[in-house]
């Protein structure tokens, strides 16, 4: 699993590549919230890269969100994959994000 | 008459977690699933040893056995899980859909989402949990 944080004017992108499972998710919470306490006033996870998630990694996703808006800040899933994207819809939180099909999208 | 396809012994941790996924989409696949249905098990089993993980066992304790049993019949395939934890309840949690802005409390309804039954009894003796998961094979694969 990787995790790297980058950053678009006033947008952070912490884009995921590999397995987000219970032995890394701690690592995307600790990656997410972290972005959400920066100066930025929007945040996305791009989940291109994402092989694999598990429920621990979508309760990093649903407390992130929660975060933002508690903050009042945007938060966003872009270019979400297919191995997430069938998760959320389980989870029945694929209508619950935000969900875009590009940071380009989701910036502009 | 069912066939054990494999056996395999861990400890309930974080980090066995990613083997216990191959082994079981390999196992899955050779089985003839398909690959939604891989996927699914995949994900029924990692959320049951995640539950393991994570409830059965204290977090101090160290001896942490948990097992992974697959099985085949002409119809399905079925995961057994055991281990010596803190026997789990599995009809006081709630089975609906979990709060959408709740963090926790997904993976039990996950694992009824994609299995085709999920069967919990006591372990040997009644100490740790056994819980069996079954999928339906599609007809064609068979």
């Amino acid at each position: 699993m990787n995790i790297t944080t980058t950053t678009r004017d006033t947008t952070a992108i912490v884009s995921l590549s590999g397995d987000v499972d219970l032995e890394t998710s701690p690592q995307v919470r600790k990656a997410l919230l972290a972005a959400l306490g920066s100066g930025s006033d929007a945040v996305l996870a791009d989940l291109a890269e994402v092989t694999y998630i598990d429920s621990s990694g979508v309760a990093s996703l649903v407390e992130a969100l929660q975060k933002a808006r508690g903050a009042g800040k945007r938060f966003a899933l872009v270019a979400v994959s297919d191995a997430a994207h069938r998760v959320l819809e389980l989870a029945r939180l694929d209508r619950v994000f935000t969900i875009h099909a590009s940071v380009e999208d989701a910036c502009g | 008459m069912s066939e054990a396809l494999i056996r395999v012994q861990t400890r309930a941790v974080a980090e066995r977690l990613r083997l216990l996924r191959s082994l079981v989409r390999e196992t899955a696949a050779s089985a003839g699933l398909g690959d939604d249905g891989v996927r699914d098990v995949v994900l029924a089993v990692d959320e049951a040893c995640q539950n393991v993980v994570r409830h059965a066992y204290a977090q101090a304790q160290s001896e942490r056995p948990l097992e992974l049993e697959v099985l085949s019949d002409a119809g399905s395939l079925t995961f057994v899980l055991r281990d010596a934890g803190r026997a789990v309840d599995l009809d006081a949690i709630r089975p609906g859909p979990p709060d959408a802005l709740r963090p926790g409390g997904r993976g039990l309804y996950l694992i009824r989402q994609v299995m085709d039954r999920v069967e919990h009894r006591p372990g040997p003796g009644g100490t740790g949990n056994e819980l069996r998961l079954s999928k339906l094979i599609p007809r064609e694969a068979r």
